[in-house]
């Protein structure tokens, strides 16, 4: 099928999220949709599926215009859509969630279970994705997940497939899977559009490439470009994809953890025996697909986690047990992971937000009374270092871009005097401008001969900025490898495997 | 589709590497495709084996140390059953020693088997529980006779409007909308229900008017809390403080100076219907089978809710709908005309909970006569963890507490009746804090779905 976008426009308020877009989408061809973080790509698609209502534009599905009222309409249509956030109802099985919204039933009402299951075999026997109808969706891996998606999708006989940033979730395995799957789609004839911003796989699997920028259309590439040629065209000036670093100099270890086990609610060990430490001046990347312990291990050090087993030491002493203040006290700055939910509050100014976490004594506070002048001048100061682009220090926090709010957590954290600095998902869903500033500002930390541990998910973010790089599987560490270690050794250790060449001691860690 | 693979030039170690590679034809032999259960530890919780530890010593005190003597009574039967069984009389102490060397038992069996790392089994607790009841009765009527059936129709007939709040509650929490206007639904529906019931004369009309109330309550619950995303806690509470006021002053400006025509108990008290055969049995009988109209409805009630709710098309959309709104709205499914119109039945169900104060049992209106009944069955959903079965178990229980409370302080029974009257809550509050501990509601309750 033939899809066709002609000059949509969708505003949210003031903001125009997407400006006059045209997008022609091939039968049976696979249109990447190129841009960063915030350029509209997503909401062009949700727009597409009903989701939103564009203010201008049509779209026309083999030259006829449609009117989708919702998500139903544009399914009924035949456009399917795998989300980036996946719509599966967790407590679900498989196959309710892929029956839910066109339900077969019998006469009484009952719902046939039996004939969504088949279906299910069917789809996932096609296309062999190794699916169990009777699984529940929470008990499933996110690939697997994913694929359950894809099913849902395809029984409603999509003609024309939407992958929504389908990557972010998976390990590099699993990434090559998917796209082996996108082609398989692509031979049975279903036109795919793929939404992404990593330049990698677009390369791999388009057979064009539309970049989008700022809400517009700024050009149409060829998978042969360079990615230099593709990453400019998309952040629209030439950008440096690497990051500058000269070799370590580390010093004596600083911060070691020792058989450190974090238990849940459900007696699981969602950290299971960790064991590493990082030395001063060095950076620890600690690598691993989404959900492998690592929130639940930054979070232990933090003493965020009430059941904890192990041993944790700065600087020689034991910080296990301690309250966040303590902790914070004993010289640890935290860049956490979900930086509206954790790093900031959203409705406090950006002058606010920079003494959060030192609101019990001088200098912000003398008597019970905050030394606003005091706090003033920090904080312009630090907005000026920092690189913060506001309207001024009293903007709240939450009228901020990503890249912006980002550069606040890190000038608070940064401010204090840091035995150890670790930051988890730094650059996420942040602007390739900030990305660029907040590796400097890590790597500056760095070499100014603090601990540094970056905890990241995005292969590339581990391989730019690590020395070493421990990867987690599934509560564990699998292995700490040296910092130039090859990308698909990485991969595999990131689904579990250990290469033979890691399994010998990493050198480093005996030091 | 061939081209070369831009993502690794290092392609030396590739082929030792044994993995899916998206050259080979797709295998799933990496390990997500049988995810492998994350270790697990045990975590001993001692809240068990404590908590029997503090009922057995209650035991020893109260069974042993302070037994009465004399014989307690227990008649089972009542004059129309098919046979008689006769009453057992047992002797107050040694029955109390007995049991209370049972409890501790069990205490220490409990112990032992956290000592052990080994789960608790809910039969341990329940077994505990009847034991340690069967005892307290015992104490509690040293020297009288408990009429058991009577203890029993008395703790369904209190249940009945609890059931029919907590099946409401079930259903709205589960399509997303917190109920905390229970209360004022069940209100509504004995207002309004003793009304018509009086005027027409026609328990029919009375039911379905009932249900109407319920429904007009949640209107207003679902239009603020679906439609402007106000907060629905607090558009539950104010519900509630209105019906209350709104009825209290119909009452005593209208009803009160109207009684003949608008709040006559003889016309609205529904007659009771015994079922031929079925309400002869002992025990079971007088309690299940000698009620109103109201009460048969409520077993198809519960029946029919169950089953929907887990194996028809409704019950699916419904759930999914308070569990991932997005997910529903993404199938196809309308979230906020879902919400709405299942709000609105659970009103209508609560509402019919309401006539059963009036209908089923007292007979004629008064104010605020659901004394908080709406938020015991609040508390019987959550006891309940949101299933229709168990919420109506829990709702009996909340019943039972309540009944045993008067029944014991007509027979007399020594503890002092301001005690008695705080049991209902005492074991509210015990069952939904301690014995639920950490439970998932649906994820989206409560949640307003706001489309941008």
């Amino acid at each position: 099928m033939k899809l066709e976008l002609r000059g949509i426009t969708k505003r949210f308020g003031a903001l125009t999220a997407n400006d006059h877009i045209d997008l022609t989408i091939e039968p049976g061809e696979i249109h990447c949709l190129l841009g960063e973080n915030g350029a509209g790509k997503s909401t062009l698609m949700n727009v597409l599926y009903g989701l939103y209502k564009a203010e201008e534009g049509e779209i026309l599905l083999d030259d006829v215009v449609q009117h989708f009222a919702g998500p139903g309409d544009a399914m009924a249509a035949g456009i399917g859509m795998v989300h980036q956030h996946f719509m599966l109802i967790p407590v679900f099985t498989v196959a309710e969630n892929v029956m839910l919204g066109h339900e077969k039933t019998n006469a009484a009402g009952v719902l046939d279970l039996g004939a969504a299951r088949e279906k299910v075999r069917e789809i996932s026997e096609r296309f062999g994705f190794h699916v169990d109808p009777d699984a529940l969706v929470d008990d499933l891996p996110v690939g697997v997940q994913q694929r359950v998606e894809i099913i849902k999708a395809l029984s409603r006989d999509a003609k024309v497939l939407v992958f929504d940033e389908p990557t972010a979730v998976l390990t590099p395995q699993e990434t090559d899977e998917l796209m082996t799957i996108m082609r398989q789609l692509k031979a049975a004839g279903t036109s795919i559009v793929f939404i992404t911003h990593k330049l990698r796989e677009v390369r791999e699997v388009a057979d064009r490439i539309t970049v989008i920028r700022l809400g517009k259309v700024v050009g149409e590439a060829s998978p042969t470009a360079t990615n230099a040629e593709l990453a400019s065209l998309m952040v629209g000036r030439a950008v440096e994809l690497t990051v500058h670093k000269d070799p370590a100099q580390p010093g004596a270890d600083a911060f070691v953890v020792s058989n450190l086990s974090v238990i849940d609610p459900h007696g699981q060990l969602v950290v299971n025996n960790v064991s590493f430490d990082v030395r001063a001046g060095e950076i620890l990347a600690i690598a691993g697909v989404q959900g492998n312990g690592q929130t639940e291990l930054t979070e232990a050090i933090m003493g965020l986690q009430s059941r904890v087993r192990g041993e944790i030491t700065l600087d020689g002493k034991s910080i296990r047990g301690l309250s966040v203040k303590q902790v914070l006290a004993s010289g640890i700055g935290f860049v956490p992971e979900d930086r509206k939910e954790d790093g900031l509050v959203g409705e406090f100014t950006i002058a606010e937000n920079l003494m959060l976490d030192r609101s019990d004594g001088p200098p912000f506070v003398k008597a019970g009374t905050l030394q606003l002048n005091y706090l003033n001048e920090f904080a312009e100061q630090k907005s000026k270092e920092f690189d913060v682009r506001s309207q001024g220090i009293t903007t709240p926090v939450g009228r901020l871009s990503g890249g912006n709010q980002q550069k606040v957590v890190l000038a608070r954290e940064l401010s204090r005097d840091l035995r150890l600095f670790m930051a988890a998902q730094p650059t996420r869903g942040i602007d390739v401008g900030s990305i660029e500033f907040v590796h400097k500002r890590i790597v500056a930390t760095r070499d100014a001969g603090i601990p540094v541990i970056v905890v990241s998910t995005e292969l590339d973010e581990v391989v730019a900025l690590a020395d070493r790089i421990a990867v987690m599987y599934r509560g564990t560490i699998v292995g700490i490898v040296p910092g130039d270690t090859p990308r698909d050794v990485l991969g595999l250790m990131m689904a579990g495997e250990v290469p033979d060449s890691v399994t010998s001691p990493p050198e480093g860690a005996a030091a | 589709m061939n081209a070369e693979r831009p993502i690794v030039d290092e392609n030396v170690s590739r082929t030792e590497l044994k993995t899916a590679v998206a050259d080979a034809p797709l295998q799933h032999n990496h390990p997500d495709s049988l995810p492998p259960a994350l270790e697990t530890t045990v975590v001993k919780s001692w809240k068990a084996p404590i908590a029997f530890g503090i009922f057995s010593i209650i035991a020893i005190l109260l069974f042993v140390v302070f037994g009465r003597e004399g014989t307690s009574g227990f008649r089972l039967s009542t004059d129309s059953d098919f046979f008689q069984i006769p009453t057992i009389q047992a002797p107050t102490r040694a029955t109390g020693i007995v049991l209370t060397v049972l409890l501790v038992a069990l205490a220490a069996y409990s112990a032992f088997l956290v000592s052990r790392s080994r789960p608790v089994r809910l039969w341990v607790t329940v077994v505990f529980a009847v034991l340690f009841l069967v005892g307290f009765l015992t104490w509690a009527s040293a020297g009288a006779t408990i009429p058991v059936p009577g203890l029993l129709v008395g703790a369904v007939g209190l249940s009945v409007p609890l059931v029919f709040g907590a099946l409401g509650g079930v259903i709205s929490e589960r399509v997303g909308v917190v109920n905390v206007a229970i209360e004022g639904q069940l209100l509504a529906g004995a207002f309004v229900s003793a009304i018509v019931a009086s005027v027409t004369g026609q328990p029919v009309l009375g039911l379905l008017s009932a249900m109407a109330a319920g429904v007009l309550v949640s209107f207003v619950l679902a239009a603020f809390s679906i439609k402007y995303f106000v907060d629905q806690v607090i558009v539950g509470v104010v519900l509630n403080v209105l019906v209350t006021g709104l009825t209290s002053f119909l009452y005593s400006q209208v009803l009160s100076k109207n009684t003949e025509l608008l709040n006559n108990s003889g016309t609205i008290r529904l007659p009771r219907l015994p079922i031929p055969g079925l309400s002869e049995i002992p025990i079971l009988g007088p309690v299940l089978f000698r009620q109103t109209i109201i009460v048969y409805i409520l077993y198809i009630a519960v029946a029919v809710v169950f089953f929907a709710l887990f194996k028809t098309r409704w019950g699916l959309r419904l759930r999914a709908v308070g569990e991932h709104p997005q997910a529903a709205d993404t199938v196809g499914i309308n979230v906020a005309r879902t919400r709405f119109w299942n709000v609105s039945l659970a009103g209508a169900i609560a509402g019919l909970g309401g006539a059963y104060f009036t209908m089923g049992s007292v007979g004629s209106f008064n104010k605020e006569m659901t004394a908080g009944a709406g938020f015991i069955a609040l508390a019987a959903v959550i006891f309940g963890r949101w299933d229709p079965i168990r919420a109506t178990l829990a709702a009996l229980l909340f019943g039972f507490a309540s009944n045993l409370q008067s029944v014991l302080s007509i027979i007399g029974s020594p503890v002092p009746s301001e005690f008695m009257l705080m049991l209902p809550y005492l074991v509210t509050i015990f069952a939904v804090a301690g014995v639920v501990g950490r439970v998932r509601g649906p994820a989206a309750s409560g949640k307003p779905y706001i489309k941008s």
